[in-house]
């Protein structure tokens, strides 16, 4: 969705699932913990950086023992970041907190993200932009492309050149060339130029060649999907 | 310090070979140092129309390749003494030119010169996209027809990429010199007027040099335009885009735009 007016600040929230490996430690826990360094030692590292979870339902634990597993996990530079199955007397500030909603997912496919992940170190993305600018004319035989988001061209499209956009299009000149919209299947993507001129222009699935745009040759407008057609609509 | 200048089209038949020759001459009318280059190997034209196709004993490839110095190849005009030819090869091809050897003897003009004028081939391969590589500045010669313009236009995106300067992130400047433009096909709607086609382009106009045929009587006789017939109305455009390309600011007369004498007289418009 497309803001064209800037409100006051919002706070945004958005949602990201991840797989984490869940450890179920059994009693007597002096006896996990000894299994678990005889572990570490054969893969040091293993758990840097990827999420852990407990699972201690099973578990008879009492709240002093509890924190103090917490603690030598912690040593061992395995940082829990949730619990399941924990009892009130296990749960404070500065523990674990609880989660009941993980559902199951095969171990191996998490093997195999930690283990592309370790082979290739993920790249910090920057935030890719949305929005594409360019401030400068489209020239014949260029392409621009851009599935990410909406593409603004400041200047014109020359005949031969043409704009691929996930989002909508806009063209602060004329539109010599071809215009395709809404490429990363977004219905509400639109096509905006100020002379229309263009060879051929498309909305998703839904495309016009030139001999149809007849009446608005070199006008002003605003290209839109209705269902399955294109609505074309003079602006001035 | 030269300034290596390309003279593209994109489009063939347009006027670079016409341009370069009567731009280099007029250039060197003012006492400047000046050497036309012909990039385009194996179609040789620069040579015929400066009426030194009989005197080309080595050529660019030769130097390029270290055959011959560029001393032995350059070709000195009998009529202007300040210009100077490198002739391409006329039984080799574009494949023949290697970048390295371009952009040495590129390098060694840079210090004899005071303007290189390369004469670029059609198209946007290896031979028009190795003429404009070393180029500070850019003449886009252009014909006021649709087809012209769109090549032009590619052709102007290649000048925004493959250049060393693009390469560098400067921009290129861009001259459009528009030729063989005939005001009364213009007006009845038969070509595109300079507007149409400077909206199109959006880079300045260095020059608009009227069709005529001043300019094929001077390239059957060897002799550039400007050097053959230098009052005619082509030959007058060609030099101010000379002066206007050294920098002064000229005003730009559209050709046959001025009212014949009798209209003038009698206050009534020309048919």
């Amino acid at each position: 969705m497309t803001l064209h007016a800037r409100q006051q600040q919002a706070i945004s929230f958005r949602g990201r699932s991840l797989l984490a490996f869940v450890l179920t430690p059994k009693a007597p826990v002096a006896t996990w913990l000894a299994e678990m360094d005889a572990w570490l030692d054969r893969s040091p590292g293993f758990f840097n950086e990827k999420p852990v979870m407990l699972e201690i339902s099973g578990l008879t634990i009492d709240a002093a023992a509890y924190r103090a597993l917490i603690g030598d996990l912690a040593r061992r530079n395995l940082r829990v970041m949730a619990v399941e199955g924990a009892a009130p007397e296990h749960l404070a500030d500065d523990l674990p907190p609880m989660v009941s909603s993980g559902r199951p997912a095969s171990a191996a496919a998490l093997l195999d993200q930690s283990a592309n992940q370790a082979a290739r170190p993920e790249p910090r993305a920057e935030a890719r932009p949305a929005a594409l600018v360019i401030d400068a004319n489209v020239r014949s035989g260029q392409s621009i492309c851009h599935p990410e988001g909406d593409v603004t061209v400041i200047g014109s499209v020359a005949s031969g050149a043409e704009v691929i956009a996930g989002g909508s299009i806009h063209i602060y000149g004329a539109l010599r060339g071809r215009a395709m919209a809404g490429v990363s299947g977004a219905p509400d993507a639109r096509i905006f130029c100020r002379k229309l001129h263009a060879e051929f222009l498309s909305i998703g699935a839904t495309y016009k060649a030139a001999e149809h745009m007849g009446s608005l040759e070199g006008r002003s407008i605003h290209a839109r999907l209705d269902g399955m057609k294109m609505h074309i609509v003079v602006l001035d | 310090m030269g300034r290596v200048v390309v003279v593209t089209s994109g489009k063939g038949g347009v006027g670079k070979t016409t341009s370069t020759a009567a731009i280099g001459a007029a250039l060197a009318q003012t006492g400047q140092y000046v050497c036309v280059v012909d990039f385009d190997v194996g179609l040789r034209n620069l040579d015929l129309i400066l009426g030194a196709e009989r005197r080309v004993v080595y050529d660019f490839i030769n130097v390029a390749n270290g055959e011959a110095k560029l001393a032995q190849a350059l070709i000195r005009d009998k009529r202007v003494d300040t210009l100077y030819l490198l002739a391409a090869s006329q039984t080799r091809d574009k494949d023949a030119l290697s970048e390295e050897g371009v952009a040495r003897v590129i390098g060694e003009l840079r210090e004899m010169f005071d303007w290189i004028i390369c004469d670029s081939p059609a198209g946007i391969e290896r031979g028009a996209t190795l003429a404009m590589r070393h180029a500070d500045q850019a003449i886009v010669v252009t014909n006021p027809e649709v087809s012209s313009v769109r090549d032009s236009d590619r052709i102007i995106g290649l000048l925004d990429s493959k250049t060393l300067m693009a390469e560098r992130g400067e921009r290129m400047e861009k001259h459009l010199l528009l030729t063989r433009f005939d005001a009364g096909r213009a007006a009845r709607g038969e070509m595109l007027s300079v507007d149409d086609v400077l909206d199109i382009l959006s880079i300045p106009l260095l020059g608009i040099i009227p069709e005529s045929e001043d300019v094929l009587r001077a390239s059957n006789l060897g002799s550039p335009v400007t050097i053959n017939s230098a009052v005619s109305a082509p030959a007058r455009a060609y030099q101010d885009a000379c002066r206007r390309l050294a920098g002064e600011i000229v005003p730009m007369v559209i050709p046959g735009q001025k009212r014949p004498f009798f209209a003038r007289l009698f206050g009534r418009r020309a048919a």
